[in-house]
């Protein structure tokens, strides 16, 4: 079956859709990106879509699920590469992507996610230097 | 053309974009109107399993557009008014299907009756008016 790779990048996971998602294929997607962030403990998902030219409500949702399940897995979502007659469709839909976060490109989007994530990594790294002995 | 499984949307999505394009439409306007037709082609398959979509170039003026008439036997729509507000469904989804199509593209009709099925026309012009 037809499936969009993901790829691992560090702490975050990198997705880029090539082609116009039919319903069953962007389920997939959903499914495996969220399997994907609980296995490898992922703190960002990056979605690229600047290769898709429709986004309609379905596939709206499915974005807003993707970002509001990976939160809840601790993982923060950025959409990025949105064309502008997506935007402007978009809106006028009444879709407004709300929870999504969005970037400009690619690189933006790393950024953004680097600075969402930076400080709480930090953070962990001090306490694995600590004297800490508990096993998650 | 025919619209059974879910991959027809895709198939439909370009179909409409090749009659957009001969008559050229911009890149704003085409993606008005195929959102506007997949949200209708998506409800087609969802609540009628499927149907029949008819793509039309129009003149109207001098003025080009594409006409798309989604037609199905499926249950209808008993309160077409409720099913036009934003945010209702009787699915799960988010309500957005009719009114938000209908926001996106210029003409916009809706027939439907209980038992009978449902036709929905959506017309877009070359330049979006």
């Amino acid at each position: 079956m037809e499936r969009i790779p993901i790829l691992k990048m560090g702490p975050f996971l990198l997705v880029t859709i090539q082609v116009d998602l039919y319903d069953r294929l962007a389920l997939n997607l959903e499914n495996d990106l969220i399997t994907m962030v609980s296995k490898t403990g992922a703190r960002g998902v990056l979605i690229d879509i600047s290769a898709v030219s429709i986004v309609d409500s379905f596939m709206g949702r499915i974005l807003g699920n993707i970002a509001s399940m990976s939160r809840i897995m601790d993982a923060e979502t950025v959409v990025v590469g949105m064309q502008p007659a997506v935007a402007i469709t978009l809106v006028e839909l009444g879709l407004t992507l709300q929870g999504v976060h969005t970037a400009l490109d690619v690189e933006k989007g790393m950024d953004l996610l680097h600075d969402k994530i930076g400080p709480d990594q930090l953070q962990e790294q001090d306490e694995e230097e600590g004297p800490d002995d508990r096993t998650e | 053309m025919q619209i059974v499984r879910e991959q027809d949307v895709v198939l439909f999505r370009n179909r409409v974009r090749e009659y957009s394009t001969k008559i050229g439409m911009n890149l704003v306007n085409q993606t008005k109107l195929i959102t506007a037709a997949s949200e209708l082609v998506r409800n087609m398959l969802k609540y009628a399993d499927g149907g029949q979509v008819i793509i039309e170039i129009i003149s109207n003026n001098a003025r080009n557009g594409v006409k798309l008439t989604f037609i199905d036997q499926g249950p209808g729509i008993a309160d077409v008014p409720q099913a036009m507000q934003d945010g209702f469904s009787t699915g799960k989804s988010l309500g957005l299907g009719l009114p938000g199509a209908k926001r996106l593209v210029n003409e916009f009709e809706i027939q439907s009756k209980p038992g009978e099925g449902t036709r929905v026309s959506v017309t877009h012009w070359k330049h979006g008016r």
